[in-house]
């Protein structure tokens, strides 16, 4: 299954003119700067923004294509705008009824009550929007979009009306939605750190144009794309949780590229957990260093290199089949006699675990 | 004390009043919509017409409705020849002169609750699977309840209020068409002026319960949303 999209949208001098396909499961982060066309491309696969061109088929319905045009009404898709949008009118309750009395009987996948256990939301079931908190309003907007069992669902920064301490207590049920329901959501940001946490598959928007669009690792480490260069360039590595040693108080994490070690307990064993690698903690060393204080050293090949400035360069490496960035001096890289396909060992200062 | 011929035109007054504001809630919604969405280019027209009976002398008013209403008129003369009979001098042609003159009164409270709602709660609605008549009534009327409740009390209160169209196609018929300041005025011209406080005494108390009223439901509705 997957979603397949082409719009071409005029609103004043903005033009969008975004043509992709992106797997119709998990999450797929429509990324990039402010003004790029993020919010105009989520509002015209619902059918809000209508384009004189357009073609959008998720698995096998066609929501437009030539004269055909589905109503927003008739499309099964859930919509969390970045401001809540409660009816202000309605309690909590009647909010969450509004979306789930409108659909029939047969076609609700969720019940009511799952959905409120989800989003943890009994306790303010007869309150009104008004005496919401931000972060409890985003929690009731997202229920009862669930609510309406939608195909697909769309969240339009969800996060960004929210201070740091709401965004990390919502930030867990949005997981949770990607854990225990299988629906694809394609969810705008334009924060990095939300998008590494969340997405398993990048979209790049860049002045109404898609830039690119694939799984998270491979945009976010690819050289022709500006991700590989920002400050904070890194790569996603999916490991599972494998063991726990008491003594020192480190979890051992696999994946395919080898055992990350990690300051701090994560249970239970086999979970599965995402990590991030910044290219600026990962240094390179040609020989297996014995005495070192990182406990991070894993066998690599370097795939690519590209000057990142007159001083330093980035190196694309593969870890078993794994991307991982460093950022490394041009010195160092002269002195390491790097090139593509030599065989080096990466050492990993600092693993952040997302989530 | 009231004259049977007092009560009679607070009855009607109050009957017209009641009538013309119901008939312009109904009209006034679609319209009011229309204009608060609209982007066609014939709106500012359509703005305008709604709002000259704001400026426009009553009598001015009141004299193309008699020509329009009266048997030689374009409305009169096709009810005749429908074998009705002409709607000038009557209760019916005063509500039908009441609902022009007080229509700005309605519609453009009803506009503006209309455009402050924007967009993004109905659109939150149809993402919702509420197809445009539900979005409308399970959204957008609950939404613009002040504005419903300040075009029901302007629109009442100004009927009441209204002199110079009424006496230009009504006449001052007892029983028929007189209304409380037709009768007012009657009393003062012919120097009854102990009826003349009585009478409007009265509407200077329910205009001020009203509009308190009001004011007072108003707040509420605020504390509520």
């Amino acid at each position: 299954m997957s979603l397949e999209a082409r719009f071409h949208l005029q609103r004043g001098t903005f033009t969008l003119d975004a043509a992709f396909c992106v797997p119709a499961s998990g999450v797929t982060a429509v990324f990039g700067p402010s003004g790029c066309g993020k919010t105009s491309l989520l509002r015209a696969v619902a059918g809000l923004e209508r384009c004189k061109e357009g073609y959008l088929k998720i698995g096998d319905d066609v929501w437009q294509a030539g004269t055909r045009f589905v109503a927003p009404h008739h499309r099964a898709l859930g919509y969390v705008f970045q401001e809540a949008s409660l009816f202000p009118h309605l309690s909590v309750r009647r909010n969450l009824e509004y979306g789930y009395r409108r659909v029939p009987v047969g076609d609700r996948r969720m019940s009511f009550d799952q959905a409120v256990d989800l989003l943890g939301l009994e306790s303010l079931l007869v309150r009104q929007p008004a005496h919401l908190s931000g972060g409890e309003r985003q929690r009731v907007a997202i229920a009862r979009a669930l609510l309406t069992s939608p195909r697909l669902m769309l969240m339009d920064e969800p996060l960004a009306s929210l201070d740091a301490k709401r965004k990390a207590d919502l930030l867990p049920f949005i997981e949770r939605l990607h854990e225990e329901l299988t629906m694809p959501v394609l969810f705008v940001s334009h924060a990095p750190d939300e998008v590494a946490r969340l997405a398993d598959h990048l979209l790049l928007l860049e002045a109404g144009k898609v830039l690119a669009d694939g799984p998270i690792n491979d945009v976010l480490t690819r050289f022709d794309l500006p991700l590989a260069h920002d400050q904070e360039a890194g790569a996603i590595i999916e490991a599972t949780v494998s063991g726990y040693d008491e003594t020192y108080h480190l979890t051992r994490l696999k994946f395919a590229g080898g055992e990350f070690t990690l300051a701090r307990e994560v249970s239970p064993p086999g979970r599965r957990v995402r990590l991030r690698v910044l290219a600026r903690d990962v240094s390179l060393t040609l020989a297996h260093q014995p005495d070192t204080s990182i406990l991070n050293i894993l066998p690599a090949c370097v795939e690519a290199l590209v000057d990142e400035s007159k001083a330093q360069l980035m190196v694309r490496l593969s870890v078993g089949g794994s991307p991982l960035l460093a950022r490394i001096t041009r010195k160092s890289a002269t002195v390491l006699a790097l090139a593509p396909g030599k065989a080096v060992f990466a050492q990993v200062k600092s693993v952040a675990l997302l989530g | 004390m009231l004259t049977v011929a007092d009560l009679e035109a607070l009855w009607i007054t109050l009957k017209l009043a009641g009538l013309t504001t119901l008939i312009l809630l109904l009209l006034g919604t679609p319209l009011a919509w229309w204009l608060s969405r609209s982007r066609c280019r014939l709106k500012v027209v359509v703005d305008v017409l709604v709002s000259l009976p704001l400026i426009l002398p009553p009598t001015v008013m009141g004299f193309y409705l008699l020509i329009a209403l009266g048997p030689q008129g374009p409305i009169g003369g096709l009810l005749e020849s429908l074998g009705g009979r002409s709607i000038a001098f009557t209760f019916t042609g005063l509500v039908a002169g009441s609902v022009l003159y007080s229509l700005p009164f309605v519609v453009q409270p009803l506009q503006d609750a209309f455009t402050i709602i924007g967009r993004r709660p109905l659109e939150v609605a149809a993402c919702l699977r509420a197809a445009p008549l539900d979005r409308f009534f399970t959204v957008a009327m609950p939404l613009a309840r002040h504005g419903y409740l300040t075009a029901a009390v302007l629109g009442f209160a100004h009927t009441v209020g209204e002199f110079g169209v009424v006496l230009m196609i009504g006449g001052s018929i007892p029983g028929e068409t007189q209304v409380l300041s037709i009768a007012i005025y009657d009393h003062v011209e012919a120097l009854e002026y102990g009826q003349a406080h009585l009478l409007s005494g009265a509407l200077l108390t329910l205009f001020f319960v009203l509009l308190l009223a009001v004011y007072g439901v108003k707040r509420r509705l605020r504390v509520v949303l």
